[in-house]
């Protein structure tokens, strides 16, 4: 089943230090191309994988999907339905940057059929906010908040992150109070990680940056926990938590290992059992849509073991874990024959738990995530 | 050939060698001479030709031996056979420095233009004098704007006692003096002596280990002559073998049809078994062997100890495999097999010294791809027990209980450090530190000072050189000689992981550093061993008493970030590098330790 699109758009006014995401600076680079192209792009793509589903979400991230021009991200924005046919009730999501949207962008996107806005407050420290270079202030979330409630859309989600450099725990909780004083309905909160080719990795390198130790970021975590349970935020999965029912039905689809289709340059796609990754530098990738082909770097058959491994290392994100009866109804085997020995194991260390119907992380289990994912691989030889 | 052609070719010949320090441009100097000697097409060269192997290119060090045939048509109107014999560079090598010289009748001593003569050079120099070499001084790198020949000149007089207007001036960089040193060549170094017609006697110098040749051994034919299809005999086990080929390099193998007296190059004769090519050996006649052996090589004993232990125990074999290739390739390396209960099966070598150690251990990662742990190097300790007894040993973990020890000999060295006169201060310091005693300090000149110590070899061992090297911003040069073995207040430290005692990381250390070792060692493995499940805790101890303590805390939180935009490839990349990660290290008990931890009892910055 294929029914979400990802949609990238790389451009941003200005660079966070952690980022190592297919970004370029917005400055002179031939956007309005970069537009066409896309949109030629979908056009190739429903050909060579023809839709098998309506699309039920559509996530458009980046970069900064909002630095673009009001009239540039309708453009890309109302060719998408011309090219795909989209389900009635589709989740249409727009990346957010506070401060760089207002009434008028809003107002184009609720028209074009965006219902759902995830906005990149990151944190309400203006100090932190200075230290990870992003561009905007703690009162601009609440304003674009306010301004996206007016213009219709109300499906709003807040990014958090923490384990920051120098990040103290007054600061985590002063951000979580704010971020749950909003009338939102979903917030998802990382905890730093450092990439290469980023302005924090030079600087942790240099020895320049100073970041907590796993005993904070993990009482970070056991605090969010605790404290957006008591404010009404449901902990569907390690990283996210919703209000009500309002769960993120684009990234679901990526846990529960379901197809979707990729477009944009650096974006990736997982179509007809390929995980596809595009050209990431612009003049690569609208090379390469010029000239009518796909822009395609990487393809890579999923094979059969690797599919059955990402069941279980995606799935575990999630706070329901992996259904015991769609794994059998995928693979055709329990888990257990699957993957001899591991979930024993891991129950026996206190990070698996099991029920009838499904395998789960435990609370111990989430913070160890990736020894626990680990262990859901097959050898390697 | 005829006798006369044979004679006549003799007198054609000269063999030589490269003596100089590192980075004082031996390398590009013999470059520079098969180029004039057109040995090799352009195409053919390569940047530094003589270093084959990738390792020593990237090290910028020559490991082994290469013995060169030349064609060089001299201003006499003769063409002359050379064979250029490169040598290594380090202090570590200088046993099989004394192999290359022996098979020569002259060397070339390249000196630094700027730096001037190194302790090291100097060793190599006395070598060769030992080896009655024609010496011939090169004053290199005279381009450089740095460039001082004149006191360079000066210094060849004074230190070594050979006349300065022998020396000659030359840039291997920039061609400059290249005719006048091959001209020196033809001039000074004496042509081979031998009898073509008398019995065999070939040296051996070196060997290699070819898997579908064989032992290929290297020889320089001191008498008579040798040719395909002859039986010949190693002297020192009387073993027969044909001789199949013999040929010289040039650097290509050539085949040929007999090489006679002065020759130096290859022979290979079905020899498959390690111990029948023995470095230093005499090759003869089986019918008609010559009288008497070459004069015997000084060779040397390996002075540093470690083990080696594959990570992954099913490579033991491999392992083993390895371990014998290389002997055969490298005379001085020693091994057998040991077992560890940390580290499980694995060998005990021997050395002759740190870089020795080091390089073995890369070749045997590179080349046969075995990753492998390193214990921390250990010496010869001598063990007199209370009961009289006397036991030897090269591995801490064999160290009799405190109370079964009368007393531990160790063995020291005569350590001669060359420095400018501005850190005689500081060299006097770091030998004092290093429980050196002072022996002698001599001015070479104005301002360059010979310092004499006599030091426990397990500081040399241990750090000696790096720190020498810091606190002489790289100026001092430094050698050294076993002299014997001397009492000493020593102890064996053990290190506890999580109240278990790993033996591999044990080390024999002096009483009176043993507190301030141990508590390096603590905090660098609590920095090395990643956190586990459960907090570990580190202890260093002497029998039961325990003298530095840290603790690996336990891992909190370890979970994968965003997966924003569907990049589910990235985060398995991840996932698998983290498995990969931790299939290197080693089990210990239950906690995981990676390589670089048994290596953390040797390499430690004391200044931190």
């Amino acid at each position: 089943m294929r029914k979400s699109i990802y949609i990238h758009v790389p451009f941003c006014e200005q660079i966070c230090h952690y980022c190592d995401f297919n970004k370029f600076f917005l400055e002179n680079q031939p956007v309005d191309e970069y537009i066409d192209l896309t949109i030629e792009e979908m056009k190739h793509t429903v050909k060579k994988y023809p839709q098998t589903n309506a699309v039920e979400t559509i996530y458009v991230g980046g970069g900064t999907p909002t630095s673009l021009t009001t009239e540039q991200l309708q453009r890309l924005l109302e060719a998408v339905p011309k090219h795909f046919d989209l389900a009635e009730d589709v989740e249409w999501t727009v990346e957010v940057n506070p401060g760089s949207a207002g009434t008028e962008k809003f107002a184009m996107m609720r028209k074009a059929g965006v219902n759902r806005l995830s906005i990149g407050a990151q944190t309400f420290d203006p100090e932190l906010l200075k230290a990870i270079n992003r561009d905007h202030k703690p009162e601009q979330v609440e304003e674009t908040v306010r301004l996206a409630l007016e213009a219709g859309i109300q499906n709003l989600s807040v990014d958090l992150m923490f384990g920051l450099p120098d990040h103290t725990m007054e600061q985590w909780k002063n951000t979580l109070r704010r971020a749950v004083s909003l009338p939102i309905t979903h917030i998802s909160a990382y905890s730093l990680k450092i990439e290469p080719k980023t302005v924090f990795y030079q600087m942790m390198n240099k020895g320049k940056l100073k970041l907590p130790e796993q005993e904070l970021e993990a009482e970070m975590y056991a605090f969010m926990l605790k404290f957006l349970k008591e404010s009404g935020f449901d902990a569907y999965e390690i990283s996210n938590f919703a209000r009500g029912e309002a769960l993120s039905r684009h990234n679901l689809a990526y846990w529960n290992n379901d197809e979707y289709y990729g477009i944009g340059a650096g974006a990736h796609s997982y179509v007809e059992g390929l995980r596809i990754r595009n050209h990431g530098p612009l003049p690569k990738y609208m090379k390469s849509v010029r000239e009518k082909k796909l822009p395609y770097l990487e393809i890579h058959e999923v094979t059969f073991s690797e599919k059955m491994e990402e069941e279980m290392f995606m799935g575990l994100r999630k706070r329901l874990g992996v259904s015991k009866e769609r794994f059998e109804a995928r693979y055709g085997q329990t888990v257990q024959k699957a993957f001899p020995g591991v979930t024993e194991d891991l129950k026996k260390a206190g990070w698996l738990c099991e029920t009838p119907e499904r395998f789960m992380l435990t609370e111990e289990g989430i913070l160890l995530g990736n020894e626990v994912f680990e262990k859901f691989l097959f050898a390697s030889d | 050939m005829k006798p006369e052609d044979r004679i006549n070719r003799r007198d054609r010949i000269r063999n030589f060698s490269i003596i100089a320090h590192i980075d004082h441009g031996k390398s590009t100097l013999a470059d520079r001479i098969l180029e004039k000697t057109s040995a090799l097409t352009s195409r053919e060269m390569q940047d530094q030709m003589l270093d084959a192997m990738d390792l020593e290119r990237e090290r910028g060090i020559t490991i082994k031996l290469n013995a060169v045939q030349l064609l060089y048509k001299a201003e006499d109107g003769k063409e002359y056979i050379f064979h250029l014999i490169d040598t290594p560079g380090h202090v570590d090598f200088a046993y099989e420095v004394s192999r290359s010289l022996a098979a020569c009748e002259g060397a070339l001593l390249i000196v630094d233009a700027a730096q001037g003569i190194e302790a090291q050079t100097l060793a190599n120099v006395y070598l060769a004098l030992d080896n009655d070499l024609e010496i011939l001084p090169v004053i290199n790198k005279i381009d450089l704007p740095s460039a001082e020949p004149d006191r360079v000149r000066k210094e060849v007089e004074d230190v070594i006692g050979l006349p300065g207007e022998d020396c000659i001036p030359a840039s291997a960089k920039a061609g400059i003096g290249i005719d006048e040193i091959l001209e020196a060549v033809v001039k000074k170094v004496p042509a081979p002596s031998g009898d073509p017609e008398a019995p065999l006697k070939a040296m051996i110098f070196d060997s290699l280990y070819d898997p579908y040749r064989g032992v290929i051994v290297y020889i320089r034919i001191m008498e008579g002559t040798v040719k395909p299809g002859e039986k010949i005999k190693m002297m020192a086990n009387d073993k027969q073998f044909e001789v199949q080929e013999i040929g010289v390099f040039t650097p290509k193998p050539v085949p040929k049809e007999e090489l006679t007296v002065g020759d130096v190059g290859y022979m290979i004769a079905s020899i498959k078994n390690v111990g029948d090519s023995q470095v230093g050996d005499t090759v003869t006649h089986a019918a008609k062997p010559t009288a008497e052996p070459m004069p015997g090589y000084r060779k040397l004993n390996p002075m540093v100890f470690c083990g080696l232990y594959p990570v992954d125990t099913n490579n033991y074999t491999d392992l083993r495999e390895a371990l014998e290739k290389l002997e055969l390739n490298d005379s001085s390396l020693q091994f057998e097999a040991e077992t560890s209960q940390a580290l499980g099966f694995g060998f005990r070598c021997g050395f002759l010294g740190l870089l020795h150690m080091e390089i073995i251990q890369e070749r045997i990662e590179r080349e046969f791809g075995i990753d492998l742990i390193t214990t921390a190097p250990s010496v010869i300790y001598e063990v007199t027990k209370t009961d009289g007894e006397v036991i030897e040993i090269d591995n801490p973990s064999e160290m009799p209980d405190a109370q079964q020890v009368d007393h531990v000999r160790e063995p020291y060295v005569k350590a001669e450090v060359m420095v400018p006169n501005e850190y005689v201060g500081p060299v006097m310091e770091l030998c004092q530190r290093k429980r050196g005693d002072y022996l002698d300090m001599k001015y070479l000149d104005e301002n360059r000072v010979n310092i004499v110590y006599e030091i426990p070899l397990s500081e040399i061992v241990y750090d000696f050189f790096d720190a020498l090297k810091s606190n002489t911003k790289g100026y001092a040069s430094f050698d050294y000689e076993l002299i014997g073995y001397k009492e000493s207040n020593l102890v064996k430290m053990d290190i506890l992981l999580n109240g278990e005692k790993v033996d591999a990381l044990s080390i024999i250390v002096h009483r009176d550093s043993a507190y301030d070792r141990g508590k390096i060692i603590a905090e660098k493995l609590k920095n090395l061993i990643p956190r586990q499940q459960f907090e570990v805790p580190v202890q260093a101890s002497i029998g039961q008493k325990i003298i530095a303590r840290s603790t690996i805390k336990a891992m909190r939180k370890n979970v994968l970030a965003k997966c924003y935009g569907g990049d589910i490839s990235r985060k398995r990349k991840l996932l698998e590098k983290q498995k990969e990660g931790k299939k290197r290290m080693k089990s210990v008990g239950n906690v995981e330790v990676p390589q670089e931890a048994f290596m953390s009892v040797l390499s430690m910055d004391e200044n931190k």
